[in-house]
């Protein structure tokens, strides 16, 4: 076999994948590892790319690092992490945190050995034809075959949005809104009064014409 | 000559690709960087008439060799790195918020066979990258320690999650009305003279979009992340020199994608708005370039025109008209689509 230029893409993108997953553990700053988080879920899509699945890998670029990640930062940025704070009691929790890795680990040796994970069992994807469209294929399959799961997950997603609104939601009666159909709405005549008035002083271009 | 060739046909083909596809990008970048450089000339010449000055004319003919006179200033300054910054980060921030704005113009064509890389999944493509901006300004805002840089990165994180669900929207209901995510194939349905450009059809989607496109680009009056009067200047603002300088060429160039992106979108790209005779002479990419500069000049026009809104008031325009908007026009569109499976407006 020999080691193509898919191969070696495949190990850079998936050595940049590694090593940034470990880095988002391990670093401390919180900042850096959420943008350490953007340079996984960036190589995982560059290794989509080379799976010919071009629809999802950018598909993972415009929703995960466009919208989620630019939203954790957010939240990461604002918040004051108390590092010391944060390790008290590390060791206390160690035996069982320990435990549940160990656990995943075990679970998932146990699954990735069997034969249906083997890389026997799924061979590369064969290449498909230059005009042959993932994003029309996938479009065809979720409207069509998947089209009820697919507005069921639409509707329970949006239930959670709703609720996820109303349950941060505070109503402050004491603050003043703006209410931009009121203010497009109003009329000059609404609050501008024209008086016309005589001047109380007497004009004194009309009484000692140009004196200066 | 004839060694040159000869050499070039003897090495590998990935290499030729290789050489080749260098060529192209050279071929693109170079352009755009000198029509970003002249956009700054440009700007302040237009915006000057506007207010009624003369904008520069001191350095060249007219002035016209300000750009260059700018850009070695910058170059010749230094690069100030403010204390207990993030040294790595805050150098790195202006070069992510170049680097998406140059890749996008990979999948821009500039006519039927004139694109770097024509992919089938273009407008995600594009989509994609112009969400990633936002680092640079989020990067910058936080590793400069400086609050008022991060309070401009924080403005700018909220402003463009809003605004980029509206533009995604708004491609969404292109996408409907194309039946492609492919942009060849999207100016190709665009064929046939003025009526038939999806300006027309799809007139609020282009609106919503080229709002959002002002509003990403952080231009006035969305400015609110720079904010000169209120936050100095924003997530810049503890950038000098050449880095200052990256940052004002990702903003351009941005504005000269969305420009672009909203002419071969709505505009018809590359199509003259008449097909017979005097209007066919002028080549194709003229009339690209021509409505891509159109489309820049609105970008200086608005920025003499308006003031800068209010925080709040972007936050409602982006979330409570520019949605609201799109998502109705999307059903528009599908029940054109549906009613008129074959043609009447959308073939």
């Amino acid at each position: 076999m020999t080691f193509s230029f898919l191969d070696f893409a495949f190990y850079a993108f998936a050595a940049v994948l590694i090593f940034a997953a470990l880095m988002v553990v391990t670093v401390r700053n919180p900042v850096k590892a959420a943008l350490f988080l953007v340079l996984a879920f960036f190589s995982a899509a560059c290794i989509w790319i080379t799976l010919e699945a071009e629809f999802l890998a950018i598909v993972l670029v415009l929703v995960y690092v466009g919208a989620v990640m630019v939203l954790f930062l957010f939240v990461v940025m604002m918040l004051d992490i108390n590092l010391v704070q944060m390790r008290e009691g590390f060791g206390k929790y160690l035996p069982v945190g320990g435990f549940v890795a160990l656990l995943l680990v075990a679970e998932l040796i146990i699954i990735l050995n069997a034969k249906v994970f083997s890389p026997d069992s799924m061979p590369r994807p064969a290449g498909q034809p230059a005009d042959y469209s993932n994003t029309q294929k996938l479009g065809e399959i979720l409207y069509t075959q998947y089209a009820y799961p697919f507005e069921i997950a639409a509707i329970i997603l949006l239930v959670a949005i709703v609720a996820a609104i109303s349950l941060t939601l505070r109503r402050r009666p004491q603050t003043r809104y703006q209410k931009p159909a009121k203010q497009i709405s109003a009329r000059k005549e609404d609050r501008l009064r024209v008086v016309s008035m005589k001047s109380e002083k007497p004009d004194p271009d009309a009484a000692g014409a140009g004196t200066e | 000559m004839n060694w040159l060739w000869s050499t070039y046909g003897s090495l590998p083909f990935e290499l030729q690709v290789t050489i080749e596809s260098l060529i192209k990008i050279i071929a693109i970048l170079v352009p755009l960087l000198l029509c970003v450089a002249f956009m700054t000339y440009a700007e302040r010449k237009i915006i000057g008439y506007i207010q009624v000055r003369v904008g520069p004319n001191r350095v060249g003919p007219k002035g016209w060799f300000q750009p260059f006179a700018d850009v070695l200033k910058l170059l010749f300054k230094e690069i100030v790195i403010p204390s207990n910054a993030n040294r790595f980060l805050f150098l790195s921030a202006p070069i992510l918020s170049l680097a998406p704005a140059l890749a996008a113009w990979a999948v821009i064509p500039f006519t039927d066979t004139l694109v770097l890389a024509n992919l089938d999944a273009g407008l995600l493509y594009i989509l994609a990258l112009t969400s990633l901006g936002v680092y640079g300004v989020i990067v910058a805002g936080w590793a400069s320690n400086s609050k008022y840089a991060f309070l401009g990165a924080m403005r700018s994180a909220a402003q463009i999650v809003a605004y980029e669900i509206a533009m995604g929207f708004a491609l969404v209901g292109l996408l409907m009305a194309a039946g492609s995510l492919n942009l060849v194939q999207i100016v190709t349905a665009q064929t046939g003279g003025i009526h038939q450009w999806y300006l027309w059809p799809l007139f609020p989607l282009f609106l919503v979009y080229f709002i959002s496109g002002v509003a990403e680009t952080n231009r006035a009056p969305f400015d609110v992340a720079e904010g000169e009067s209120e936050i100095v200047a924003g997530f810049h603002v503890e950038y000098s020199g050449v880095t200052f300088a990256v940052f004002f060429m990702a903003e351009y160039a941005n504005m000269v994608l969305i420009a672009t992106l909203a002419v071969i979108m709505f505009l018809g790209g590359w199509h003259a708005p008449f097909e017979f005779a005097p209007f066919t002479w002028i080549p194709p990419i003229f009339w690209l370039l021509g409505k891509v500069a159109l489309m820049l000049f609105v970008f200086l026009w608005l920025r003499a025109t308006f003031p800068r809104y209010r925080y709040d008031q972007i936050m409602r325009l982006g979330w409570k008209v520019f949605i609201p908007v799109t998502l109705v026009w999307i059903t528009v569109i599908g029940v054109f689509r549906f009613l008129t499976p074959f043609g009447f407006i959308f073939q």
